[in-house]
């Protein structure tokens, strides 16, 4: 854990440069700085929501209503400035963020108190999450001169040269990094994937942990929703469909163990961001679009494989490490 | 006002059910069936068939509908009618298989029987009025992009999924006639599978790839809305023009600030006024509806029939500044 330099990262960070420089060679413009931060930008909303789902699965459960939840938040709050275009920003955030946590309780209660699993959980929520969607749009849009300029101006305003939606996801890192490793609550989530049995002699509640990342999870995509609402600064039913899938695929790719107790913050964000170059890189180096898809998910599987395998000799070392000093 | 339509319709409804004989009057009345009450473009497309009205003289119009979309719906709604005894039902239909019985009972009582927007099977209608065509589409798109390129230029496609039929028959229309528009020049054809943040990936991808480029085509609605987003991020507005088929409120917003001159679809007013005119040709004139058949649509020229007994009405009608207020909160 105290290792300065993590193996997993530096190889996942390797191999993104090695992307960038084959990217470069086929489209030089695409590592301009101008533009690195543009793709930054675009992988902010996959970012926040890898976090999210990176404290749910290091407690060996995992949210797939995510985008579902987005998409509510979303065009509930696209809705509430229609109807009240003067509410201001941080009220709209406010709102955002406690829609969204108050989906995820709702998954995390039904994991914690009914010992649901949470994969059927969060697929029953995703899928009545777009149905309210439904219910409350009437399965209109919510197009953007609807929308009041300061709603969608938010996540472009630029703060030392870098929009807000990328300064979202750098707050979130800090965050996310201070609070895995140094709260209890970070600990806990650790310990509660790694070893539940264990957790609960050293007193912690495990269903208890698993219900806060629901939440933690739910609020990140409860803010996302307002962020990725404003950007494309359109709201319907459909928004972000299959997104969560992507979010599962960042995380497995930044080396977050799918069996619970094992990743990094870091890694979350270096499989968001690999994910996030593949995504905009695809469109400017002429790949024919019928390879692209195919293309996305060979990266995912050989980067799970690369992760599989560096994990196991991880194993290994540990074991050895621990006879050493017997 | 859609209220008071919807009373009235209710009311036309409720006296149907009782088959009040004391309807019948000198009036030819026409029924327009529409998916459900209460969309605007049904409300659209029923003003239309009044302006239809009002210009014939003798008729009157039952504009009516279930209220969710739904074939039984239809089927009462259209029995219904078939007991008040009206002259002519045009149906925009919520399946082209289920009505057909309805349909076929009223045209035996001597009811004249057309579907318009969404078709019913050729046995249950006379004819079907469509929109407009896909080789007029093809060719409407890429006039769009050419009318604001008198010096040639490049445009590039931005579609929903490769295997998406409507957009694949389109393109391939499009192409077809590119010849009539020298100087133009497709650079790309991309794919934004109808989903937001995609497409707006894909059209800034298109700016960064070809920054020469003029125009991005996108006859998709997810797709259009997103392009207009992207080029109002990336700056571009006024070098890169963003058309494509979309629908006035939600592209509204592109309009406005520029990202797009012009974009078309149809126009349900159109539809209304001629599913109209066309009933009360084939009722009233003696129009006889068989493949090759010309029958007169009032001001929108005349339709024209294929083997199918189906026709298409017009070119797709141009949005731009100039009418953009006026629909987008039609539809």
């Amino acid at each position: 854990m105290s290792r300065l330099i993590p193996v997993r990262e530096t190889i996942l960070a390797a191999a993104i440069l090695v992307l960038l420089l084959l990217i470069s060679s086929r489209f030089a413009g695409f590592i301009a700085p101008s533009n690195l931060a543009n793709v930054f930008n675009d992988t902010a909303p996959l970012i926040i929501l890898a976090l999210g789902q990176m404290v749910v699965i290091l407690t060996r459960c995992i949210d797939l209503s995510v985008a579902a939840n987005l998409a509510l938040t979303g065009m509930v709050v696209a809705m509430i400035n229609v109807a009240m275009p003067g509410l201001p920003i941080p009220v709209i955030l406010a709102v955002a963020v406690l829609l969204g946590a108050v989906m995820g309780a709702v998954n995390g209660i039904l994991v914690w108190k009914l010992s649901i699993p949470p994969i059927v959980v969060t697929l029953g929520t995703m899928t009545i999450f777009r149905g309210i969607i439904f219910l409350i749009s009437d399965g209109k849009w919510v197009n953007s001169h609807e929308m009041s300029p300061a709603f969608t101006a938010f996540p472009r305003m630029e703060l030392l040269g870098l929009p807000v939606l990328s300064w979202a996801a750098i707050i979130t890192i800090i965050l996310f990094g201070i609070m895995m490793a140094r709260t209890q609550f970070g600990r806990s989530i650790f310990a509660v994937g790694g070893n539940p049995h264990a957790a609960v002699y050293t007193g912690i509640d495990v269903g208890r942990t698993q219900f806060w990342a629901f939440v933690v999870s739910g609020a990140l995509a409860g803010l996302t929703g307002y962020l990725w609402v404003s950007r494309f600064a359109v709201a319907y039913v459909d928004i972000a469909g299959g997104f969560e899938l992507e979010v599962v695929a960042a995380c497995v790719i930044g080396g977050i163990s799918i069996a619970g107790g094992i990743g990094s913050v870091g890694g979350a964000v270096l499989g968001a961001i690999f994910l996030g170059v593949v995504k905009n890189a695809l469109p400017v180096v002429n790949i024919s679009p019928f390879w692209q898809l195919a293309i996305s998910g060979s990266a995912i599987l050989i980067a799970v494989a690369f992760n599989s395998r560096s994990g196991r000799t991880k194993g290994r070392i540990i074991l050895k490490s621990a006879e050493a000093t017997q | 006002m859609s209220v008071l339509k919807k009373l009235a319709a209710s009311a036309a409804m409720a006296a149907a059910m009782f088959a009040t004989p004391a309807f019948a009057q000198d009036d030819v009345r026409i029924a327009l069936v529409v998916k459900a009450l209460g969309i605007g473009f049904f409300e659209a497309a029923a003003e239309g068939a009044e302006e239809a009205a009002a210009e014939l003289g003798n008729v009157e119009i039952i504009y009516t509908g279930p209220t969710d979309t739904t074939a039984e719906g239809q089927i009462e709604v259209i029995n219904a009618l078939i007991a008040q005894n009206v002259d002519a039902i045009a149906v925009s239909s919520n399946d082209t298989d289920a009505l057909v019985p309805a349909l076929q009972r009223a045209m035996q009582r001597g009811i004249t029987v057309i579907s318009w927007d969404s078709g019913v099977a050729p046995e249950g209608r006379q004819l079907h009025l469509n929109p407009s065509s896909n080789p007029l589409i093809g060719n409407m798109i890429i006039k769009l992009a050419a009318d604001h390129l008198p010096d040639g230029g490049e445009v590039a496609l931005l579609s929903a999924t490769t295997t998406s039929t409507n957009q694949n028959i389109w393109i391939d229309e499009m192409m077809a006639v590119m010849g009539d528009y020298p100087g133009i020049e497709v650079v790309a054809t991309v794919y934004g599978d109808d989903l937001a943040d995609k497409s707006y990936r894909e059209a800034t991808g298109l700016m960064q790839t070809y920054p020469e480029l003029d125009a991005i085509i996108a006859p998709t609605s997810v797709g259009i809305v997103a392009a207009a987003q992207a080029v109002v991020d990336a700056g571009k507005v006024g070098e890169v023009n963003v058309t494509g088929l979309g629908l006035p409120s939600e592209m509204a917003g592109a309009i406005e600030s520029g990202a797009s001159q012009s974009f078309a679809i149809w126009n349900p007013i159109d539809l209304g006024y001629s599913a109209t005119m066309l009933a009360y040709e084939l009722s009233q004139n003696g129009a006889v509806a068989e493949p090759g058949a010309e029958i007169p649509m009032g001001r929108m020229g005349s339709l024209t029939l294929d083997e199918n007994n189906e026709g298409a009405m017009a070119d797709p009608f141009v949005y731009d500044a100039s009418n953009i207020d006026q629909f987008k909160s039609i539809f």
